[in-house]
């Protein structure tokens, strides 16, 4: 039977993907942030999983204005990363899960929960810059990856106990599956940040110290903060931060946190990780 | 009954919600059209030119023109839509961010290497006012 072992929050800031791309993450302006990552790339090499299902957001690349999915599950073999304006990352392909993920979306409509399903998607680096923070830079990625889309460009985004519901039924769905396979959710974006208008480079570190602490000890009592807290504490595109609830959700009520990392800056945004297992 | 906006109070912050996205549906659309590379080089090559095969506002166009972001967002911009404008222009987000502050680069990185901007003070429009963020445009 499938299940679902880990959960990783991080943020996915494009400049951090650029940073590697170029080998400069021992500048001085770099290094601090990815010492928060060296532990985290021991331990996925000692702890390596069959599929990560990674919950992210595009930025204006696979969707436009045309079409705007709150929930968007990616079933196809492969997704190539995304031209975003300046050529694609120089980064593996994604190679997709189609038999889990085709059989997690028939679960989790079934749950009520209506998600969108894609067959065909270019992935930005709201998903391909945590695969690099969490992995490096291999010739291939080492496991498959589901891809799974939030809307948090369009307001309104899916409420915080939406997305920690998802979580649930996710769950129910990954453990209903026959193969066994060792599944990891990741939720991405985040932290405090916002890239726009005069209150740009917006960053409330108390705020997202204390979501830290609630999604690891009281996600039921956090999920029920509107989005606009979100929006006003932690910036026009904090609101990012919902999808660590999906990963939240997905996890069991006790977890135990194994790695925590927090730093300001990144660019015009804060970084947050997290390293949560479920507890036994 | 009119949609509830309970983040109208936010200072020099504009929500992209239906009401923006509807105003800015051709703006983000010419945005998302740069993201193929010929398409940016017949932008680059006639700004004005190229503008003028989208249904945009005239307002609109002279905001992309001027490169004055601030104006964008308010007629309906998106900022993830924008960046497909300052990406062809070779800038960075964090080059944007400090031009929509009204700030120069070297001061807005300046800033975020101290921590950032505030929220105190910065939550809601004129909670409290010697702080208040000066709009720019």
């Amino acid at each position: 039977m499938a299940r679902i072992t880990a959960g990783v929050t991080t943020s996915h800031i494009p400049a951090v993907g650029a940073a590697i791309d170029q080998y400069k993450t021992q500048a001085p302006y770099w290094a601090p942030v990815f010492k928060g990552y060296e532990f985290s790339r021991a331990w996925m090499a000692a702890n390596p999983p069959d599929v990560v299902f990674l919950v992210y957001n595009d930025h204006a690349t696979a969707f436009s204005l045309d079409l705007i999915p709150t929930f968007a599950i990616g079933c196809a073999d492969h997704f190539a990363p995304a031209d975003e304006g300046w050529g694609p990352r120089p980064v593996p392909p994604v190679e997709g899960h189609a038999d889990l993920a085709w059989h997690i979306a028939q679960s989790v409509i079934q749950s009520d929960f209506d998600l969108t399903i894609v067959n065909r998607m270019d992935v930005d680096h709201g998903l391909t810059v945590p695969l690099s923070l969490m992995f490096g830079q291999p010739s291939a990625w080492p496991c498959r990856v589901i891809p799974f889309a939030v809307n948090v460009v369009q307001y309104p985004p899916p409420s915080g106990n939406r997305c920690y519901q998802l979580g649930k039924a996710i769950r129910r769905a990954v453990e209903s599956f026959d193969e066994d396979l060792n599944v990891q959710i990741w939720g991405t974006g985040g932290m405090s940040h916002q890239l726009q208008g005069p209150r740009a480079g917006l960053i409330n570190a108390a705020f997202d110290q204390r979501f830290m602490d609630r999604l690891i000890e009281e996600p039921e009592a956090l999920a029920q903060m509107p989005l606009v807290d979100y929006m006003r504490e932690a910036g026009s595109e904090g609101i990012e931060l919902v999808m660590w609830l999906i990963m939240r959700g997905a996890l069991t009520p006790q977890v135990k946190t194994l790695h925590r990392f927090y730093h300001v800056p990144a660019s015009n945004t804060a970084v947050g990780h997290l390293i949560l297992e479920n507890a036994t | 009954m009119a949609l509830e906006k309970p983040y109208a109070d936010i200072p020099g912050t504009t929500i992209f919600d239906a009401s923006q996205s509807r105003k800015g549906y051709h703006l983000n659309m010419f945005c998302m059209s740069l993201m193929k590379a010929p398409n940016r080089e017949r932008f680059k090559a006639n700004e004005r030119a190229y503008l003028d095969e989208w249904p945009m506002s005239e307002a609109q166009k002279q905001a992309v023109l001027a490169r004055n972001y601030n104006d964008m967002i308010e007629l309906g911009g998106n900022i993830y839509f924008l960046a497909k404008i300052f990406s062809t222009d070779g800038q960075s987000f964090q080059y944007a961010a400090a031009l929509m502050t009204g700030m120069s680069q070297e001061e807005y990185a300046r800033m975020m290497l101290e921590g950032g901007r505030s929220p105190e003070g910065n939550r809601r429009t004129g909670e409290k006012p010697e702080e208040k963020i000066e709009e720019k445009k």
